[in-house]
C-alpha cells in the first residue's frame, strides 16, 4: 500500500493505483474523498484542485504515486476562515467549481493573508467558473484580507 | 379573486406539497429543480414566511416522479412565478388548517389566534400550541380556491437581506452532485466522429470486470473501477471504425440562401402568424449575428441509473424528469410508470444541456447489466462536442427617423434555427441524443417553428419601446446544420443585442443622447423608465467608455438595465470590462442576495458569450472546439465589478430573473465598445479580429 496524509488524517491506496491520477483515488471508495471534481481531465478548469504539502495540483493528472508520504488537503478538510467567507456570502451558484476555488484560494492566504483584488483574480485565474459567481468570489475573499 | 395557481390546480392535493414532521419540522415539496439559481432556498424562505415558522425548519423537497408534484420543466426563469406561487398558497392553506384545529382544541376563534415560529398563542392561553401539537393527522385537503395570503407588509424573511442558501456548504465539503454517487459499475459511451457518424465495425475483446454495451451504434463500457472504464473506453474507441450518413451540413452560417428560404411569421399581438409581411420603407439598416455558443456546463453530464426486475430508478440533473421518463419510457418500449426519476445536482446548465441525454445513456446500459447502480459519465471532449447548441441567429433592422428626430416606423427580421428540442412526450420525436443511434433507431423530431408568444427565435424579438409603426418578423430556418436547443435566454439575447446596439446607432445619427432617446419611446413604460433612471444613477452616467443596454424578459418579466464600461487595448484591440451596473425591477423580491447573484450571473455569462465564445466546426458537422482552449470562456482576471440595484416591489408578484441581463448586456457591451472607439461591433463575438474587421469597413 502506499500511504499519505488526507486532510490530516493517515490514508492509503492500493500500489497498482501508483500511476492512475490522484483525483481517480481520491474520488474511489478506497479513500472516499469526493470533494475535488472532475471537470475536464487535463488540467484546463481547475475543478480537481487539491493541496499538496499546501502547493495546488491538478489531481486530474497526478499520478497518485506523487503523493507517497505527503499532505494533501481537500476542500472537505479546509474548514477554514477562506470556505467559510465563501460559504456565507453565498460567492458560488451551482457549486461545482467551489471545492478548487476554495483550494486555489488557501493557497493563496496560506502565503498572502491579505491579498488584493488583482491578486486573487490570478491565483484564481485557473480556476474556471461558467455561473458568473466571480464578482461575489473576489468581493468575499477581498472582504476577507481586509478583516 | 385571482385564480388558483396553476400548478396548485393541477395538483390539489395540500399533502403534496406541505407537510409536518414529528421533529418540529416542515417539508415543502417543488417539482422544480435547483440548477445553481439558488430556488430550493428562496421556496423555502416563501414557505416559511407564509407559515410563521422559523427559516431553518423548512426542508424542500425537490423532483423525484411519484414523490413531488409534476411542475413539468424547470425554464424560462418561471420557477418563483409558479411553484412559489403554489407553494405560498399551498402555505396559507395549511397555515389556516392549523389554526382551525387549534381554534377547536382551545375553545378560540381562529382569527384571535397569532402564530410565531409554530407556536399558536391566544388570549387566556398559557400553554401554546404548536403546529406539531396538532400534526396528528395530514392535511388530507383538496384545494379548490384561494385562500388569503399574508400582507408583504408584515413579511419577517422575504426581501431581507442576509438569507443564506442551503445547499452550499455541501457542495464545498461533501458529495452533493450526481457524479459523486455511489456506483457498483463507472460507465462511458464511446462516441462516433460526429451525429451522422454510425458503426461499421468494431473488433475489439473486453474482459471481466470491464463490459462492453453495443446496441446499434450506440456503445458504452462499464467497469467497476472508475479509471478503469475511462481507459477502456479510449481503447474501444481506439478499434472502432465509423461511416458516414446522409449529406454533410451545407455550411453554418445562416447566408442568403438559407434566409431566402426561411419560413416568415410576423407576430400579430405578439404570437408569430402565417401572415405576410407588412413592407415598412426604412431609412436606416443594420444586421446583427451571434455564432453557435455553448452552453458548457462545468461538469461533464452524468446520471445514475438502475434496472431491477423490469423497473429502473433514475438519478439525474435534468431540468424535467416528467417529460423525460415518458420519452425514456418509450426509447426502452416499456410502461412510464416502471421508471422512477429522481433529480440530483448536476453543474449549472443555462438550459438543455446533455443532461438528459446522460440519463438515457445511463440507462441503456443499466438494461443491458440488471441489478448494478450504473454511473454514466460524459468526458469533456464528447460534452463539448454532443450538447445540443444555442443556435446561431441573424437579425435585420430597420427603421426611418421622423422630422423630429424620433423613431417613425421600425422593422425587426430575425432569422435563425430551432431553440426548442427538449424531449417532451407530446414530440412527433425521440429528442435524446442516443436514441437515433440504436439498432431500432428513433429519429428526433423534425425541426419546426415554436408559434407560442415569446419563445425561441422571436423571444423579445417585440421591442419595449413604442413607435408609430412597427413589423417585427420571426423567420424560421428549418435546416440547422447541428443539434440546437434552449441556451440561457433564447432568442432574447440575439435580438435584444441587436435592438439596443440599433437604438444607439439610430441616436447617434440623431444627434440624441442615447439615454435621452431612450427615454422618448419608453413613453409611459414607468416600470423600465425606473430601471434606466436607477443604473444611470448608481453608474453616475454615460460618459466615456460607456454603453447603455435594457429590456424586459419576455416583455413581461424582470426589466433589467445595464451598463457596461470598457477599455480597448490600442495595440492588442482587445476589449476588456472593468466596470458593470445593472439594475433591475424582478417584482417582490424574495431573496435580494439571490437575485443579485442571478442577475450578476447572467451578465458575466453574457459578456464570455460576447466577447470569447464560438463554437467551430469541421466540414462534416463535427464540432471541433472539444476542449476549454478551443472554447475560452472569461476568466477570474476579466470579470468586471459589478454593482447591482434592486428595485423592490413589495406590492407585486414576483418575477422571474435567471435570464432577464443576458440581452441588456450584451447591448451595453457593443455600445460601451462603440463609445470608446467609434468601431460598431455588429457580430459576436467582439474578439480582436472582429474588431479589427469591423474599424477597416
Amino acid at each position: 500500500m502506499t500511504a499519505f496524509r488526507l486532510n490530516g488524517d493517515a490514508a492509503q491506496f492500493d500500489d497498482g493505483d501508483r500511476d492512475t491520477p490522484l483525483l481517480y483515488v481520491l474520488r474511489s471508495p478506497a479513500v472516499g474523498d469526493m470533494t475535488a471534481k472532475l471537470g475536464c481531465a487535463r488540467e484546463e478548469c481547475g475543478a480537481c484542485r487539491v493541496l499538496v504539502d499546501s502547493e495546488p495540483a491538478y489531481a486530474c493528472t497526478l499520478p497518485a504515486g506523487a503523493v507517497e508520504g505527503r499532505h494533501v488537503e481537500t476542500a472537505a478538510g479546509l474548514d477554514t476562515p477562506v470556505r467559510r467567507a465563501l460559504v456565507e456570502s453565498n460567492a458560488t451558484q451551482c457549486g461545482y467549481c467551489l471545492p478548487g476555488i476554495v483550494v486555489a484560494a488557501q493557497a493563496l492566504f496560506r502565503t498572502n493573508p491579505k491579498p488584493s483584488r488583482a491578486e486573487i483574480a490570478d491565483a484564481l485565474d485557473r480556476q474556471l467558473c461558467r455561473c458568473g459567481s466571480h464578482p461575489r468570489v473576489l468581493g468575499a475573499l477581498l472582504d476577507l484580507g481586509g478583516e | 379573486m385571482k385564480p388558483l395557481p396553476h400548478a396548485l390546480a393541477a395538483t390539489p392535493s395540500l399533502d403534496r406539497w406541505i407537510r409536518l414532521t414529528g421533529e418540529g419540522g416542515v417539508i415543502a415539496f417543488t417539482g422544480k429543480v435547483d440548477i445553481g439559481q439558488g430556488i430550493l432556498t428562496a421556496l423555502g424562505t416563501i414557505v416559511a414566511e407564509e407559515l410563521d415558522v422559523a427559516r431553518r425548519r423548512v426542508r424542500v423537497v425537490s423532483a423525484h416522479t411519484g414523490h413531488t408534484p409534476n411542475e413539468g420543466v424547470t425554464a424560462g426563469s418561471m420557477s418563483i412565478e409558479t411553484s412559489g406561487a403554489a407553494l405560498r398558497q399551498a402555505s396559507a392553506w395549511a397555515r389556516r388548517l392549523l389554526l382551525q384545529r387549534a381554534a377547536a382544541r382551545l375553545a378560540l376563534a381562529a382569527d384571535n389566534l397569532t402564530v410565531a415560529d409554530g407556536e399558536i398563542r391566544g388570549e387566556g392561553v398559557n400553554e401554546p400550541l404548536t403546529y406539531w401539537d396538532l400534526a396528528d393527522q395530514p392535511f388530507d385537503f383538496e384545494i379548490c380556491d384561494r385562500t388569503p395570503e399574508k400582507a408583504p407588509s408584515t413579511y419577517r424573511l422575504v426581501g431581507r437581506d442576509g438569507q443564506r442558501r442551503t445547499d452550499i456548504l455541501a457542495k464545498a465539503s461533501d458529495p452533493a452532485f450526481v457524479h459523486d454517487s455511489d456506483a457498483e459499475l463507472h460507465a462511458r459511451v464511446v462516441r462516433p466522429p460526429s451525429l451522422r457518424h454510425r458503426l461499421t465495425e468494431l473488433d475489439v475483446d473486453v474482459a471481466a470486470p470491464g463490459r462492453l454495451v453495443v446496441d446499434g451504434s450506440f456503445v458504452a463500457v462499464a467497469h467497476p473501477v472508475e479509471f478503469e472504464a475511462a481507459r477502456l473506453a479510449r481503447r474501444v474507441a481506439g478499434r472502432a471504425r465509423w461511416h458516414g450518413i446522409g449529406s454533410p451540413p451545407r455550411g453554418f452560417d445562416i447566408d442568403e440562401s438559407r434566409r431566402e428560404t426561411a419560413e416568415a411569421f410576423p407576430l400579430r399581438n405578439g404570437v408569430p402568424s402565417p401572415v405576410p409581411r407588412r413592407r415598412i420603407a426604412t431609412t436606416h439598416r443594420a444586421a446583427y449575428s451571434r455564432p453557435f455558443l455553448m452552453h458548457a456546463s462545468l461538469a461533464p453530464s452524468a446520471a445514475v441509473a438502475v434496472w431491477h426486475d423490469g423497473a429502473l430508478a433514475i438519478e439525474c440533473s435534468s431540468q424535467g424528469i416528467e417529460p423525460l421518463r415518458h420519452v425514456i419510457a418509450r426509447v426502452l418500449g416499456i410502461d412510464a410508470d416502471a421508471i422512477e426519476i429522481r433529480h440530483v445536482s448536476g453543474a449549472g446548465c443555462y438550459g438543455h444541456n446533455g443532461a438528459d441525454d446522460a440519463a438515457l445513456d445511463a440507462a441503456l446500459v443499466a438494461r443491458e447489466l440488471p441489478g448494478h447502480r450504473v454511473l454514466m459519465k460524459w468526458s469533456r471532449e464528447d460534452e463539448h462536442g454532443f450538447e445540443p447548441l444555442g443556435p446561431a441567429m441573424h437579425v435585420e433592422m430597420g427603421a426611418s427617423v421622423d422630422a423630429k428626430g424620433g423613431i417613425g416606423a421600425w422593422t425587426h427580421d430575425v432569422y435563425g434555427f430551432t431553440h426548442v428540442t427538449r424531449p417532451s412526450p407530446r414530440a412527433p420525436g425521440v429528442d435524446l441524443l442516443a436514441a437515433r443511434f440504436l439498432a431500432e433507431p428513433f429519429e428526433p423530431t423534425p425541426a419546426r417553428p415554436a408559434l407560442g408568444p415569446e419563445v425561441g427565435i422571436h423571444r423579445n424579438a417585440a421591442p419595449i419601446y413604442s413607435f408609430p409603426d412597427q413589423e417585427v418578423t420571426k423567420h424560421f430556418v428549418p435546416d440547422a446544420p447541428v443539434r440546437t436547443s434552449a441556451l440561457r435566454g433564447l432568442g432574447a439575447q440575439g435580438n435584444v443585442f441587436a435592438i439596443e446596439s440599433f437604438m444607439d446607432e439610430l441616436a447617434q445619427a440623431a444627434g440624441v443622447d442615447p439615454a435621452d432617446f431612450r427615454r422618448r419611446h419608453l413613453q409611459r413604460d414607468v416600470r423600465a423608465l425606473a430601471v434606466l433612471e436607477a443604473v444611470l444613477d448608481s453608474c453616475g452616467g454615460l460618459a466615456g467608455n460607456r454603453g447603455l443596454g435594457l429590456a424586459r424578459y419576455k416583455n413581461r418579466q424582470c426589466c433589467a438595465a445595464v451598463v457596461a464600461e470598457v477599455s480597448v487595448d490600442q495595440e492588442t484591440a482587445r476589449i476588456r470590462v472593468p466596470r458593470l451596473w445593472i439594475a433591475a425591477d424582478a417584482g417582490r423580491v424574495i431573496d435580494p442576495d439571490g437575485l443579485t447573484n442571478q442577475l450578476e450571473g447572467g451578465a458575466v455569462q453574457a459578456l464570455s458569450w460576447c466577447l470569447k465564445e464560438s463554437v467551430s466546426f469541421d466540414a462534416e458537422g463535427a464540432v471541433t472546439s472539444r476542449d476549454w482552449s478551443s472554447y475560452p470562456i472569461l476568466r477570474f482576471n476579466e470579470v468586471p465589478r459589478v454593482e447591482t440595484v434592486l428595485l423592490d416591489h413589495p406590492e407585486l408578484d414576483p418575477l422571474g430573473a435567471g435570464e432577464a441581463t443576458v440581452g441588456p448586456t450584451s447591448g451595453a457591451l457593443a455600445n460601451a465598445v462603440f463609445a470608446a472607439t467609434g468601431i460598431r461591433v455588429r457580430d459576436l463575438p467582439m474578439t480582436p479580429e472582429r474588431l479589427r474587421e469591423a474599424a477597416a469597413r
